[in-house]
């Protein structure tokens, strides 16, 4: 073949296969659009009862979510294997499920910003809670929450939860600051450090709705126009005080060590390594409360194994296996009787991970959940999640 | 017919034909290259003009120029480009800064045994894992790090480097230093010892036999050297997520932020051709530069 007459062969062959890849994925648009007015599958009838399970099961959780300790007894009484995806974000469990993974997984331990997009674009299914028993020790916040729960339809299982508290180091702080207001203060330029997440803008709103009531912040997930970019405007005022936007715990954990930082937004999971560790350091919820995360194990829509999906919300809900995440992970468990288990695990367990504190410490916390344009008054102003995250990237380019 | 007979008729086949060898060996490589390595960057090149459903995350098969013309108005896309270029332009003449005498006395100066001694030393890093590397600048650059603790036994005010661009910097220059030196110390050997003697018996001295003699032999080297440096650091995102400040965000960040975390694909897509497209005139401009000759 001479080399003209290659280059049309080649050129030509380019052409077909762009071709190709144009007019396939064009035939197949349409479908990818959701509706934000009710779930695409509110009306799936849930399973009635538990049936034989299939010996397999499939799921994309948390590191840590699954581990030997609690997955082996389960394996061993239900015949389900477990087989994990770990994902790192909320994000990237939306995008997991959404991309085919959801004919092919059968659970996912979504925190709250995750969950409602996942219900809307039909990703997850309705559950039947009558069968998971243990369901009723759950605390009532979480009985039936709204990141889970839509016109009382349940979407998952609520699982562990926990706060984003004010770390600050002891030898900076002689008293535990009482105000989000230091991390946006000047005198502390160079030495904060907050999450590298767009979910931060309600930190940010939440810490406005007490220092500016003018405003009118009463949920800091739903934002009009105006209180979002009041709390853009102070995320980017800012910056310029920020060490590091940290993108994983261990990088916070050496910031603190140190002495790089003296302030941050973290998990209580940090403030224990860090003390574990020696580091003269410690946590607080200031008075304008705290953004916190919640889990749910939510059902796939298209769960191929939905028996052992249902056992293993059943036994992920049971007291024993809440204490042991809970102080595994460092975080809260649903389950009230969760508590004295935690106890035996680890002295002081229940205390440390907040698991006895009192319902008013729950309500200080707000969940998050997806930003929509819909608001929960129904009125449809607010600020939805595209715009929280080009929001975020401007805050920290 | 026998299978010996077979064999024989195909090798004379072959033989008569060198057409059909050619294209019996090079069909492998080249399907490999067509269907693998282009086909993926078409299809790259083919999502960068979809969207996503921001709430969802599933892709909407539309053709439009949106994601292309969000990095084109958004300033801050504009100082993130900008940032890695100055970044990757800054790392590469450092290493050129840095190698050109390393490779000199590497290839003219030191005697053989020792030579390889060198060429060793110079390649041991390569051994280690790249984060261990990033990990262990850390360990230097930060508060309680050794190079805080030199600065306060001297008595000189704590310099804070970690988390800067600064720090950035000279990871980089020090991740990509052997890449520049091996293609420059190559190009140096190449040079004839008598090239050298017989500019000093004409009168020149070092620094106009450096740069009339020596330079422009080997400039190629230096060119093949800065692809690879450039390149690395343009296309890297793990440094500035360790290592950066609040102000670090490279190409390789809004990509993986995009695609990870924000879960749009076609973004993430349009953003690379950023990176491809700065590649590809980099390398059409070393090619004037004939970095492909000393390859």
């Amino acid at each position: 073949m001479n080399s003209s007459r290659f280059r049309r062969w080649a050129s030509g062959s380019a052409v077909a296969l762009v071709l190709s890849l144009v007019v396939v994925p064009a035939a197949l648009g349409g479908s990818a659009t959701a509706a934000t007015s009710a779930p695409p599958t509110q009306g799936v009838k849930p399973l009635q009862s538990v049936g034989k399970g299939e010996g397999t099961l499939n799921l994309i959780a948390w590191e840590g979510y699954a581990q030997p300790q609690w997955v082996k007894p389960f394996t061993a009484s239900t015949g389900c294997k477990v087989n994990v995806k770990y994902a790192g974000s909320s994000s990237e469990m939306v995008s997991l499920m959404a991309n085919g993974g959801g004919h092919q997984y059968d659970l996912v331990s979504a925190s709250g910003d995750a969950d409602l997009r996942l219900i809307y674009g039909g990703n997850v299914k309705p559950v039947n809670m009558k069968l998971i028993p243990s369901s009723s020790q759950f605390r009532p916040f979480l009985k039936s929450p709204s990141f889970n729960t839509i016109n009382g339809v349940h979407y998952g299982v609520s699982y562990e939860f926990g706060p984003n508290v004010l770390l600050y180091s002891t030898k900076t702080f002689k008293t535990a600051p009482t105000s989000w207001s230091v991390l946006y203060n000047k005198t502390y330029k160079g030495k904060i450090t907050v999450p590298d997440n767009p979910i931060q803008i309600a930190d940010a709103a939440l810490y406005l709705s007490k220092e500016k009531p003018s405003l009118g912040i009463t949920d800091p997930y739903e934002l009009t126009q105006t209180q979002f970019t009041a709390a853009v405007n102070l995320l980017k005022a800012q910056h310029p005080l920020i060490k590091k936007y940290w993108d994983l715990a261990s990088q916070e954990i050496s910031l603190f060590q140190n002495g790089e930082v003296v302030a941050g937004a973290a998990w209580p999971y940090q403030t224990n390594t860090l003390q574990a560790a020696g580091a003269k350091v410690a946590d607080t919820i200031p008075s304008e409360g705290a953004t916190g995360w919640a889990d749910t194990w939510l059902l796939a829509t298209n769960a191929p194994h939905p028996n052992c999906a249902y056992k293993w919300m059943a036994y992920a809900s049971t007291p024993k296996v809440q204490a042991e995440e809970a102080i595994y992970f460092g975080e809260t468990p649903a389950n009230t009787q969760a508590c004295s288990i935690m106890n035996t695990l680890q002295k002081g367990g229940c205390a440390a991970y907040h698991a006895n504190a009192p319902e008013s410490y729950f309500s200080t916390i707000k969940f998050w959940k997806t930003p929509l344009s819909t608001c929960d008054n129904g009125k449809s102003n607010c600020v939805d999640f595209t715009q929280w995250q080009q929001a975020w990237t401007q805050i920290i380019g | 017919m026998s299978d010996r007979g077979l064999r024989q008729r195909a090798g004379a086949a072959l033989w008569r034909r060198p057409w059909l060898r050619g294209v019996l060996t090079l069909s492998p490589p080249l399907l490999w290259f067509l269907v693998i390595y282009l086909a993926s960057l078409v299809v790259m090149l083919v999502t960068a003009f979809f969207t996503v459903n921001s709430l969802t995350g599933n892709v909407v098969y539309q053709w439009t120029w949106s994601n292309f013309s969000q990095i084109l108005t958004q300033s801050v896309y504009g100082s993130i480009i900008l940032r890695t270029l100055l970044m990757a332009i800054a790392v590469t003449i450092t290493d050129i800064l840095l190698a050109l005498p390393f490779a000199f006395f590497l290839a003219k100066v030191v005697s053989r045994r020792w030579r390889q001694l060198l060429l060793g030393l110079l390649l041991m890093p390569l051994w280690a894992s790249y984060l261990a590397k990033v990990y262990a600048w850390i360990n230097i650059l930060s508060n309680k790090g050794v190079l805080p603790g030199i600065e306060s036994k001297l008595g000189i005010a704590p310099t804070h480097i970690a988390y800067t661009n600064i720090a950035m910097w000279i990871v980089f220059s020090y991740l990509w230093l052997p890449f520049m030196i091996v293609p420059i110390y190559g190009a140096f050997e190449r040079v004839p010892d008598s090239l050298l003697e017989a500019s000093s018996d004409l009168g020149a001295g070092s620094w106009i036999t450096f740069r009339w003699v020596l330079l422009p032999m080997v400039l190629p080297g230096i060119v093949a050297g800065s692809i690879f440096t450039f390149s690395l650091t343009l296309g890297d995102f793990i440094t500035p997520l360790l290592i950066g400040g609040s102000n670090s965000d490279f190409i390789g960040n809004a990509i993986y932020d995009s695609a990870l975390n924000g879960g749009n694909l076609p973004f993430a897509a349009a953003l690379a051709f950023v990176s491809i497209a700065i590649m590809a005139i980099y390398l059409l401009l070393a090619r004037f530069a004939g970095a492909f000759e000393a390859l």
